[in-house]
Parts: C-alpha cells; structure tokens; sequence
C-alpha cells in the first residue's frame, strides 16, 4: 500500500475547468489532460476523413477478413462454447458483485508472496507510482509488454517526462511507437498499416538499418519483418532493469497474475528484468484459480483465432531464483468504479479484451480504430470509453453504431453491447440542457401522433417535400440545418404520393 | 486524508450499493474429455503440428535417442552437445552427453545456448499446449526462453484432453509458462509467422 504521491499536471486545463467529471452516485471518472481516453474530434468528423483513405480501409477490410474467418474456425470446433459463454458471463457478474472483497483477498496474497500492492485513484497516481518505482531502481530505460491500462493512461507520456525511456516490446506496439503513431486496434495496434508501410517505419526508425554500410535489405514478408524487430529488441531485453506490464487476468484467492501473448516479447519482460511493474485495472480479476479454465479457453480463440496462444505465462508474487526478485502490482480505478455504479453500463467492465467485436464491426472495419479517439475503439470502446470518461466527454461514441448486434453474438462473455450503446444514447439525450434540434423535433412529432387532425394535417405538409426532391427517390443530402444533421449520413425517402392512411381511406371508404 | 486504497475500495462500496447480486456460475461446460489416451495424443500431435512445431514420438527406452534426433532436427546435423542446456531435474538417460546443465548462473548468459532440454508439468491435446512449471524437470523460465531451439519431452501420462483438466493438476503458485508452439505473431495483416522472441524451433519428444 502506497500514499498519494504528490499530482503533477502535464497538460493544465483552462481556469475554471473541472478536472474531471463525476457521475452516479458521484463518483469520479477518469480525469481530463491525461491519458488517452478522448479524441480531438467527435466520431463523425475523424471517421469522414477515415473513410476517404483508400489504403486504409484496403488494410482493415483484408486483416479483419482474415481474422473473422479464423475466429469462426476455432469457435465452430468447440461443442460447449456456448456453455463456456455463459459460464464467463457469470463469473464476471459474480466478480464485479463482490469486487471490493476479491481486491482485498488479491492485495492479501500478493503481498504474503513477496509482492508490494499499491492503489491508483486515477491516471496521474498510476502514472505518478509507476515512475517513481522505476527511479528508485536507479535506471533511466524499460521494456514494456503490450498494456491497455498503461496505453490508456498515457504512462510512456509520463515516464518520458521523467526522463525515463519506454521500449515498446511487442511489435505491432513497436510499429506504433517507431511510427510515432497511435494504436488503432486492442489487439494488434498496427492493424491500419500494411507490411510495406511497416517496411518503410523499420528502415526509417531502427538503428541497424542507419548508417554507412548497414545492409537494408529488407523484404516486406511479414517474417523478414518480424525477424528485424527480434534483432531490434534483443539486447535491450538482455539489458533491462526494469519491465512494465498489464495483466490479462488475477486470481483473488491466490495471488496469481496471467499475462497471454504470442511472441515472446512477454516472457521477457516477465522473466529476465530485476523489477517488474504491471499495471491493472480493478476490473481484471478472477475469484479462483479454476475460473481460468474457462477464459482460457475463450479468449485466444476469440482474439487471435488460435486454439491457444503461444505463451500464457502465470506468476505469484516472487519465485526466488526464477524472474524478477521485486514485483509491484499497480491496481487502478481511472473511471472504473463510475461504470460499475450504472446497472446497465457495468457490464463494460466484463471486457477480457479480446477484441473479436473490432473484427465483426461494420463501423470499425471501414472507419478504423482511430476514429474513435480512445485507446478502446470499436464496440466494446464505444462503451467504454463514454463511462469512464462521463458520456459528455465521449458524447459521439454510443452513436458509432449502426446497433447491428454482430458485437453482441461475437463476445466471449456475452456482453449486451447495443443495449449498452441505446442506454448511453439515452443518458447523453437527458444531459442536454438546452433543447436539441432533434429533441424539438420529436417532441414536436410527438404533439402531432397525439391528435389525428393534426397529425393528417403533418402528413399532407410533409408531401410537400416531394418538390424538394423533383422526382427522385430520396431528398437531396444538402438540405439547410438543422436538417443537414440528419441528411447528411442518411437517405430521407422522397414523400409518397399518398399516405397508407390516404389509400385505404380510399379504397375502404370512410372519412379522410 | 484517506488513502487510495480506501477512496478506491469505498467507491466500489458505493458503486455497488446494499443489494449485491447473489450469482450462481454455470459450469456445464465439459470438465473431462473422456477419449482414450491414444486418441488424445493423435490429437496433441495434430494440434502442435498445426502451430508448425515437430514431433517425434519414441518408446520409454529411446528417449535419449530420440533427443538426438530431436536436436538434429532443431539444430542441424553435427551440434555440439555443449550448447544444449538442460532442466536440472532432466532424467541422466535422457540427455546428450556432454550437454549444459542449468546451474542458476545469471538468466542472460543463457542466451548463449543453441538449445534447451526440459521436460514438462502437463500436456493439453486440444490446446496443443505444454505447461512448464518452474520445477527441475521443467526448469526455471529463462532456460526454456533465450536458447532458440526448445526440445520438450512430454511422457504418457503427462497428456490431458482440456484446460480444465491441465489447471487441475497445477500449483497455481508455481511461475507457470503455458507453450503451444514457437513463438509467433499475427501483428502484420494477421497474418500468423512464428518465430519472434522466443524459442523459433519447438521439438516435441513424445514417449508413449
């Protein structure tokens, strides 16, 4: 257990500004001017300009494509996935009902094994801990794992600023960080580049390539690529201090930490430094052992399409003689106990992030990941990102949607996102306090389905809309605002002739 | 001033509210896979085929032979048995003479080493997974990571059908390493390579 270290704020916001948001029960949300949890713009403006780049969405479309039939392979031969579905779904519930408990159990374990617990309430402490642990080692450099919760609260931001280097381990994170890019997928960063873009970031970026008589020979097969990364790496894993990682599960009753990876990259870390550090959200962990049987099961088949992925490494505090001789658990909270305070919305937190939603979205695949502005894209960011951040400062994301559902049937443990997205929709329409366009719309349609007259008299106004569209099928998308807003991404059909009302008023008799 | 640990343990307390939801878990998925054994490691040979690593399958007296061919499989022919290190608690009759044992000396210098011999803690079919476990036979973690050549004896009764059954018969506390083939990345365009950090060569040395 850990003190407050004292707050730095990298990017001040303006005067007056709240740090950050609170929501039900008022509790805090992640705070702003830190992390990377909102975008610059909302989702429709980033996604426009997303779906003009060609090359991009050629990416996208052919790495989900290929992923997606994967996933459908191994999921197919696995007659209980179903049951383990359900099985997964529930263990979660039961986690986050007693969550406060299981921490509790985890922070006792970890520490009678040699390991030290310390607490986050948000970003900057994580970051704040995290960088004071690393000077106290006395390096200036780290190896990291691959980490959503360090990605999300910009901790290679930080230590930079405290003039401590971070090396990405994994590659698609290398390919970012050598890009000097961001993250565009929770699985494989780098999903928007294509194996000649990542040829040309690796000649540019690594220093075996520089310099007079360094051989650039280098082809654009995915395995001459991977092989540079190796020779880029290697000694930099030989001589870390320090290593940085999440966790993809804990075990309350044991102590136990999980990390799932398929290069090697983790092992390393996990393995050869003197100090390693994972960082992890309060959210990741299991009641029992045995409840790993089944996400183990669920989420290499569900992320990478594989029947088991390379290497899942499990550690328990210290081994002596075996891997790091120091061990540091970071446990964060960054918004989490706000989205565990709404009933619907706290089913977000049973994400094991395996990322098969991005794969099957049909917003994702065409618009990417960076659209979505937060380092959780696709469906599963879309709610999470609005809960832990206040949906006002996401306000875009639950409307990334088009509610098809295919994230739904995707998700390993059954997480009801469309519900989720529908509840947030609804939530983001009763923060407004000025009445929206649209909200007068409604309210105005509302007033004419109540009373038959009117609403007739609404029917004959509206095939007045039939000169706007001079005989084609649907209204031209420019109409003026407030209509643009809605013309813009949608076809308005041209107005029938005659209404259903009309016809059969005709047809039957009767008043019309 | 209150701790973190305490703002963050009464925020859950406040998030979750008086009625905590009394959850009953499901366990209906299959626990046992009921297969005869020989049908289980045909399914743990295809499976550690598929993810491109080698198997050699051998009786219980020609282990030590069949890691030599394992070794000249991983390494090419004429290796030199001093770059082999083994688990400390790898059987006499299973290793290469003049092989390395692994005696504790700084996790770097292992690197050096072309090849590792261990053996492992359990074996799952459908996974294609071997588990080590931090033992003698299975040796500490970075013996089985920087050589990049991995030879891993797996004996019968080491060979389970599920995960279920694999967790089973672990120490959860051991530093456990789960292996199901050489390391590999599906980073660019999805696209599985194997061979990144880890061991590029996985053999298999099945007795039974």
């Amino acid at each position: 257990m850990t003190t407050a270290p004292e707050r730095t704020d990298p990017t001040p916001l303006a005067p007056g500004a709240p740090r950050s948001g609170t929501t039900f029960l008022g509790l805090p949300t992640a705070p702003r001017g830190v992390g990377h949890l909102r975008g610059d713009r909302p989702f429709p403006d980033a996604a426009r300009d997303a779906l003009r780049d060609g090359q991009l969405r050629a990416n996208l479309g052919h790495a989900t494509s290929t992923i997606r039939a994967k996933r459908a392979r191994v999921v197919g031969e696995v007659p209980d996935w179903e049951q383990l579905r359900q099985a997964g779904k529930a263990l979660k519930t039961a986690t986050m009902a007693r969550l406060d408990e299981h921490l509790v159990e985890l922070e006792r374990q970890v520490t009678a094994r040699g390991g030290t617990v310390h607490w986050a309430r948000d970003a900057e402490e994580a970051n704040a801990i995290v960088t004071r642990l690393v000077q106290a080692t006395g390096t200036d450099e780290v190896v990291k794992v691959k980490s959503m919760a360090t990605q999300e609260i910009g901790l290679n931001e930080a230590l930079e600023a405290a003039g401590i280097t971070a090396h990405e381990t994994d590659l698609a994170e290398l390919i970012v960080q050598l890009g000097d890019d961001a993250p565009s997928h929770i699985l494989v960063p780098a999903i928007h580049k294509n194996r000649a873009e990542i040829r040309e970031i690796f000649l540019r970026t690594m220093p075996q390539f520089q310099g007079e008589g360094a051989d650039r020979d280098l082809p654009d097969e995915p395995r001459r690529l991977a092989m540079a990364a190796r020779t880029h790496l290697r000694e930099r894993f030989l001589r870390a201090k320090v290593a940085i990682s999440g966790a993809n599960f804990a075990v309350a009753e044991t102590g136990t930490l999980a990390v799932v990876e398929s290069e090697g990259n983790g092992r390393m870390c996990l393995t050869l430094p003197q100090t390693l550090i994972t960082v992890m959200g309060i959210e990741k962990l299991v009641p029992t052992w045995r409840d790993l049987e089944v996400f183990l099961q669920l989420l290499p088949r569900s992320s990478t399409g594989e029947r088991m992925n390379p290497y899942t490494s499990t550690w328990t505090g210290v081994t002596p003689g075996d891997g790091p001789q120091e061990f540091h658990l970071v446990l964060l909270d960054n918004g989490r106990t706000a989205v565990l305070a709404d009933e619907v919305g706290r089913e977000a937190l049973h994400c094991i992030r395996c990322s098969a939603c991005l794969n099957v979205c049909p917003v994702y695949e065409r618009t990417g990941g960076h659209s979505y502005g937060s380092v959780y894209p696709g469906p599963i960011g879309a709610v999470l990102s609005p809960q832990l951040t206040g949906v006002e400062d996401n306000a875009s994301l639950p409307y990334a949607s088009s509610l098809c559902g295919a994230c739904y049937d995707a998700c390993p443990v059954a997480i009801d996102i469309p519900s989720i997205l529908v509840h947030l929709r609804a939530e983001h329409v009763e923060a407004q306090e000025k009445t929206t366009p649209e909200a007068a719309a409604f309210k105005a349609l509302s007033t004419a389905m109540s009373h038959p007259r009117l609403w007739r008299l609404t029917q004959r106004a509206a095939g007045l809309g039939r000169l706007l569209a001079r005989g084609r099928p649907t209204l031209p998308p420019v109409l003026p605002p407030p209509a643009s807003g809605w013309t813009r991404s949608r076809d308005l059909p041209t107005p029938p002739r005659e209404t259903f009302t009309q016809a059969w008023a005709r047809e039957h008799g009767g008043r019309s | 001033m209150t701790s973190a640990r305490e703002e963050v343990l009464g925020r859950i307390r406040t998030a979750l509210g008086e009625h905590r939801p009394e959850v009953v878990v499901p366990r209906d998925y299959r626990a046992a896979d009921e297969r005869p054994a020989e049908q289980l490691r045909e399914v743990l040979v295809d499976r550690l085929e598929d993810y491109k690593a080698s198997v050699l399958r051998c009786g219980p007296d020609e282990v030590g032979a069949t890691v030599a061919a394992a070794l000249d499989a991983g390494l090419g022919p004429g290796w030199d048995a001093g770059s082999v290190v083994v688990a400390p608690g790898v059987p006499a009759e299973w290793r290469p003479d003049g092989a390395t044992e692994d005696d504790g000396r700084p996790a770097v210098e292992l690197a050096a080493f072309a090849a590792t011999l261990t053996g492992v803690a359990v074996a799952i079919a459908e996974t294609g997974t071997l588990v080590l476990d931090g033992g003698p036979v299975s040796g500490r973690r970075a013996v089985s990571l920087l050589p990049d050549c991995l030879v891993c004896v797996v004996e019968a009764g080491q060979v389970v059908g599920g995960v279920p059954e694999a967790l089973r018969r672990l120490d959860p506390t051991a530093p456990l390493t789960m292996v199901s083939g050489p390391s590999a990345t599906s980073d660019i365009e999805l696209e599985r390579v194997e061979g990144v950090h880890g061991p590029r060569t996985l053999v298999v040395v099945l007795v039974a």
